[in-house]
């Protein structure tokens, strides 16, 4: 912009200059709430964070400098290091589910279909992601009961025997994938309904001409064309789920024992149950790196795979 | 699940009548399409009844009487409403004040976001200054963190400044956006220059550009923000829990999460009845503001 207005150089230099003068001092007044925002409440407390790590603190008692003593136990710590363990399966399982569901309703809501039907059903996908986790695991708490909840109610109809869905390991990392996936997967439908939409009619004919359809003409058609919005979609995916609490927090606190704890579960309660702050920072960081290395991989995942049109 | 399994069925079938191009067309045109056509139907069918029937269920059983609300069989439609259990979840916790601070908190943030969003979003869009695409790097970057990792230090932070246990310290914090910075830039992108060009040869200068012709025409933009914010703070569980200690400063999740701790299994209608009435304003945002939230939440992925 100011590149253009500084053309004419001899004449019109002395209110260029000035424009831009007032243009940098707007610039900041703009820019200041955001970004003072922003060290106080994000930076100063990402190096607080990165400090803290290297100290026991218990806020009572004067902090101590452990050195790595504080990642080491994250090796150590059995509860630490399967709730981990516990993230990375969960994130695993509830990715797939979440990307498989939401790919397999989107492609269905192509193709011919009434106009009120397609617009009812992309409501109800979208609908579960404007309620709260908080108040969706209350009522699926209910719903997963063992004696009186309408999903044992609805297996013994086909002779299924009751589940312990929350007191079985196995069992209750379950209910905490399916309620996670059942309020999510709608982002991603969302994502893969825009993607779809935008290929063009003609590739879809192009393909049925060739004799490509179904399944043949979805991997070599759809999915190419597609491919951006799978892996920006699957970062997303990744990301959210490595940081799932309100779920695990409200269904199972955890249990039993530690089969359905998580890393930001372990965080929550490290810091502000056993007021052990630097252990909670470290895990934090872990976490933090985690979700960095998937981006990172993003990137270099697009780079290769992705086929931009 | 099952609409997958189905999907991935039908998918095979379709696969497999694949032999020529000519047996090919022919199937699809008698055969096939309406067996695809079935199986699709029924995928989407029980797929719309898992999304819904959990709040169906939701809905019907706070409309059951407290004693009987875990009765089985279980009811999906409320034939005999009852409206017991919402006049019993009034009187176990102060409904009115945890509206009242969600109903803060979250208007604040959102006002927050839109105009701090707003004028730093045009900063970077329209305006010339040194260093901005380094600064705007540092903005994004700072989507990357997530919240479990500075929560720490900034519960230390709210103590320091003495605003523990307020709601100030779930709104101060929320302020600053990076997504909806990076929102309302596109925003201003996409708005054409000839606007700021006229004003400019009238003799504007760069804050009457932005106030007499950009910042009205911004309101869309704004509204997005507004909206995700909305759904985002008004269903926050996480900040709360640790931010906010005594009751009277809870905001409705928190206090919903202790009703049922509080009540267990005994008299389930008058949790659900508290579910019911914090999804209203969530309802309200989906029934008139559903496209605009579809806008704002697919936005990041575009670019």
């Amino acid at each position: 912009m100011t590149t253009t207005s500084t053309a004419p150089r001899q004449t019109a230099k002395p209110p260029a200059a000035r424009r831009s003068f007032v243009e940098r001092w707007l610039a900041m007044i703009f820019l200041a709430p955001t970004l003072l925002g922003m060290a106080l409440f994000t930076f100063l407390p990402i190096i607080g964070s990165l400090v803290l790590a290297f100290f026991r603190w218990d806020i009572i008692s004067a902090p101590q400098f452990v050195g790595f003593a504080n990642f080491a136990s994250l090796a150590e710590d059995p509860t630490v290091r399967v709730s981990f363990l516990n993230t990375i399966m969960f994130v695993i399982v509830a990715v797939i589910l979440q990307l498989g569901i939401a790919l397999g309703l989107a492609s269905m809501l192509q193709g011919r279909m009434p106009s009120w039907l397609r617009v009812f059903l992309r409501s109800t996908f979208f609908f579960p992601l404007v309620l709260s986790a908080a108040s969706v695991s209350i009522f699926m708490r209910y719903m997963f009961n063992e004696q009186f909840g309408v999903v044992n109610w609805l297996l013994s109809l086909i002779g299924i025997p009751a589940v312990p869905w929350l007191t079985s390991p196995v069992a209750s990392a379950t209910v905490v994938v399916l309620v996670y996936v059942w309020q999510n997967f709608g982002f991603s439908f969302l994502l893969f309904l825009g993607a779809l939409t935008n290929i063009p009619k003609e590739l879809h004919e192009a393909a049925n001409l060739d004799g490509a359809t179904g399944w043949k003409q979805f991997s070599n058609v759809t999915l190419p064309l597609i491919s951006p919005t799978v892996l920006v979609a699957s970062v997303m995916a990744i990301i959210s789920a490595l940081q799932v609490f309100d779920q695990p927090y409200v269904l199972t606190n955890g249990g039993p024992g530690d089969s359905t704890r998580t890393a930001v579960l372990v965080i929550f309660e490290s810091a502000f149950q056993q007021l052990e702050f630097g252990e909670a920072s470290a895990i934090g960081l872990v976490l933090t790196v985690l979700i960095l290395a998937v981006t990172a991989l993003q990137f270099r995942l697009s780079r290769r795979f992705v086929f931009y049109q | 699940m099952s609409s997958q399994t189905l999907h991935t069925g039908t998918d095979k079938d379709s696969g497999s009548t694949t032999g020529t191009p000519a047996t090919h067309r022919r199937s699809r045109r008698r055969g096939r399409p309406a067996a695809g056509t079935v199986g699709r139907y029924t995928a989407l069918a029980v797929a719309a009844a898992l999304t819904l029937g959990p709040v169906l269920w939701t809905l019907s059983t706070s409309l059951r009487a407290p004693s009987e609300s875990f009765n089985l069989p279980p009811s999906f439609l409320p034939i005999n409403p009852d409206f017991t259990a919402y006049q019993e979840v009034f009187r176990q916790i102060n409904v009115g004040l945890l509206v009242l601070n969600s109903a803060l908190v979250t208007g604040l943030i959102a006002l927050g976001q839109m105009a701090s969003a707003t004028l730093a979003g045009y900063a970077f869009a329209r305006l010339d200054f040194r260093g901005k695409k380094a600064i705007f790097s540092l903005v994004l970057a700072t989507m990357m963190v997530p919240v479990q990792v500075t929560i720490v230090p900034v519960f230390m932070l709210i103590r320091g400044m003495g605003l523990s246990d307020t709601l100030l310290a779930l709104i101060l914090p929320a302020i600053p956006t990076a997504f909806g910075t990076f929102l309302m830039r596109q925003y201003f992108l996409g708005l054409p220059n000839d606007f700021a060009e006229a004003a400019a040869l009238d003799g504007a200068g760069p804050w009457r550009i932005f106030r007499s012709v950009y910042a009205p025409l911004a309101v869309p933009g704004m509204a997005i923000v507004g909206i995700l914010a909305f759904n985002f703070h008004w269903n926050e569980f996480f900040r709360p829990l640790i931010l906010t200690i005594s009751e009277q400063n809870f905001t409705l999740p928190l206090g919903l999460v202790t009703l049922q701790g509080n009540l267990g299994t005994g008299s389930i209608s008058v949790v659900l009845a508290g579910v019911i009435l914090s999804m209203l304003p969530a309802l309200v945002v989906f029934i008139f503001g559903q496209r605009t939230l579809r806008e704002g939440l697919t936005a990041g992925a575009s670019k």
